[in-house]
């Protein structure tokens, strides 16, 4: 069992969720509520890593991040260090690899708090900011959570990016799926089994664990 | 005098259509000006505007001489102050009835904030709700809330669209008798949407009927429904009858006409002449077995049609013209009157009233 590999999927995952809460709010209330003729491009483009092979995914990036683009040779100059093979590049990628599990819950339930809502907290002097915190966030809380949790869950499986873009540093980069491919690939098939089985019951018991919470009605706001 | 609230608004609708509509009221329309129309007149359009909630593509909007938009000014909504009340009045799910009332009370202190939630409890009788949740109430109750809400900032104008329309017929009375006193005790400007001519009778000190998004006829509430200017105005006030007829000679105050072959008097404005309309409201007509003779205002005719209201029965009568009587159903019993009877029709000469065709 290679607990430093799961020590560092848990940061990850951690990190991720937080960077991906913080971007997905404005970015998935802003897809909820534009009229722009021209939101299904940024729907398509968020929604893209869903689909997308990671490994073709990781490949871009590690491109794109390589000292050989400008936006690489860039980063390197500003500050010192080259993304690709450190974990500040792994966040870069899961965050990418996991923004439609963050968007589109969100999206969704942002979509259902009803206008005449929004209407009524304006016209009661709440600007925008407001409204969203008062009115849009309480309502859409059990949105708001799933996409926390998925996003968490997602980011802890990840492989094919992070296998691109990360290698297999232990304790730098080596995650809990490169461990267990890497214990695969040295015919350690009892420490793959463990590794494997550990992350099977964290993701299902987070999963569970949510799921029952939002039945009980655990993420609706008190009414006070 | 200058008016104090206008509205002149055009605004883009799908595929390039333009509406526009537009409304003035002076500060005697108030504290209870109703806006009155058939659906799709752009009432709601006019409401939302003013209230800030749609942003027209043209024209002014202005409220006691401050301008919330014209070529280039655009107030929005929160700064408005404005009191906004729909129909289904949009209460907060996630927040008590209380907080609901306190929603709009940031700018108080904790303290002045509390004060005032517990006075608007007390005057919108809320305190048995004060901690129920928006789900349990009824609708009754939820536009209860909704008023006390919008009235608890203590807004310039408080803007109602069809706010009674979803509840059920006593309730919607209560309130709205509730909300004629709400308003005196704080002489809230008020501007109310119906599509409902009781309504408008009942809580109104003003109307203006709204029309393709003109106002075809302003004043004083009782004067409006009483006498509108043109047929198409009668109509949409829901006058019962308008009677094709022709005016023979003018008299004090109003004029002989020939409608369905026979003389009619009725009240008409000075100077009418030619083809025009008579408008009789159904319960201005008072139905006899026979003519009394005397020269009795009104028409023989003939039963067509009994029809019950309720505790009313509604008698279509054809006396050369279609004509439409409405009376307590005990009283029509007494006459013992059937289809195809004849009946001599009653119109008090000041009940029935000439318009322009149109």
């Amino acid at each position: 069992m290679d607990w430093t590999a799961l020590a560092l999927s848990l940061r990850l995952a951690a990190v991720t969720t937080v960077i991906l809460l913080a971007l997905s709010l404005p970015l998935a209330w802003w897809l909820a509520t534009t009229r722009w003729r021209w939101r299904h491009v940024v729907d398509a483009l968020v929604a893209m890593p869903m689909l997308l092979p990671p490994t073709v995914l990781g490949y871009y990036l590690l491109i794109a991040l390589g000292p050989r683009s400008p936006v690489g040779a860039l980063l390197l100059r500003l500050t010192g260090e080259s993304l690709p093979f450190t974990f500040p590049g792994l966040v870069v990628g899961s965050v990418l690899y996991s923004l439609p599990f963050a968007v589109q819950p969100m999206r969704a339930s942002f979509a259902r708090v009803d206008r005449e809502l929004l209407e009524a907290a304006w016209c009661l002097g709440a600007d925008r900011a407001r409204t969203f915190v008062r009115v849009v966030l309480p309502l859409s809380r059990a949105g708001v959570v799933a996409a926390a949790v998925l996003t968490f869950v997602h980011t802890l499986g990840e492989f094919g990016v992070v296998l691109m873009l990360g290698g297999n540093l232990p304790g730098r980069t080596r995650t809990v799926s490169v461990a267990i491919y890497d214990q695969v690939q040295s015919l350690d098939y009892a420490a793959a089994n463990r590794t494997a089985g550990v992350l099977v019951a964290l993701s299902f018991a987070l999963l569970a664990l949510t799921y029952r919470a939002q039945r009980e009605g655990a993420f609706r706001w008190p009414t006070t | 005098m200058a008016d104090d609230l206008i509205a002149r608004v055009e605004l883009r609708a799908a595929r390039g259509t333009r509406r526009s509509a537009e409304l003035s009221l002076d500060a005697g329309a108030f504290p209870i000006a109703v806006l009155f129309g058939p659906s799709g007149a752009g009432k709601s359009t006019l409401l939302r505007c003013l209230a800030g909630l749609d942003r027209p593509s043209a024209g002014i909007v202005s409220w006691r001489g401050r301008p919330w938009f014209d070529a280039t000014t655009w107030v929005p909504p929160q700064r408005r102050d404005v009191g906004f009340v729909a129909q289904h009045g949009a209460l907060f799910p996630h927040l008590d009835v209380a907080a609901n009332v306190a929603f709009g009370l940031d700018a108080l202190s904790p303290s002045e904030r509390s004060r005032r939630v517990d006075e608007c409890v007390a005057r919108f009788e809320l305190g048995a709700l004060r901690h129920r949740a928006p789900s349990t109430l009824s609708g009754g109750e939820r536009q209860r809330v909704a008023l006390a809400r919008a009235i608890a900032r203590r807004p310039s104008l408080l803007l109602l669209d069809e706010p009674f329309s979803a509840l059920d017929h006593p309730t919607r009375s209560a309130l709205r008798a509730d909300l004629r006193r709400w308003v005196r005790e704080l002489s809230l400007p008020t501007l109310l949407v119906t599509h409902d001519p009781s309504e408008a009778m009942a809580i109104g000190d003003s109307l203006a009927v709204l029309d393709a998004g003109r106002v075809r006829q302003s004043g004083p509430v009782g004067e409006v429904f009483e006498r509108p200017r043109d047929a198409a105005t009668a109509r949409i006030l829901g006058v019962d009858t308008l009677v094709r007829a022709t005016v023979l000679r003018a008299t004090e105050g109003g004029a002989v006409l020939l409608a369905g072959g026979r003389e009619l008097a009725a009240s008409a404005p000075v100077g009418v002449t030619g083809a025009v309309r008579v408008c009789v409201r159904a319960e201005d007509v008072a139905l006899l077995a026979r003519d009394p003779g005397g020269g009795r205002n009104g028409a023989p005719g003939r039963v067509l049609r009994v029809e019950d209201e309720g505790a009313f029965t509604v008698v279509a009568l054809d006396c050369g013209y279609p004509l439409l009587a409405r009376m307590p159903r005990r009283v029509f019993r007494a006459l013992g009157l059937g289809e195809g009877d004849a009946v001599f029709a009653a119109i008090d000469e000041g009940a029935a009233w000439v318009v322009e065709e149109g």
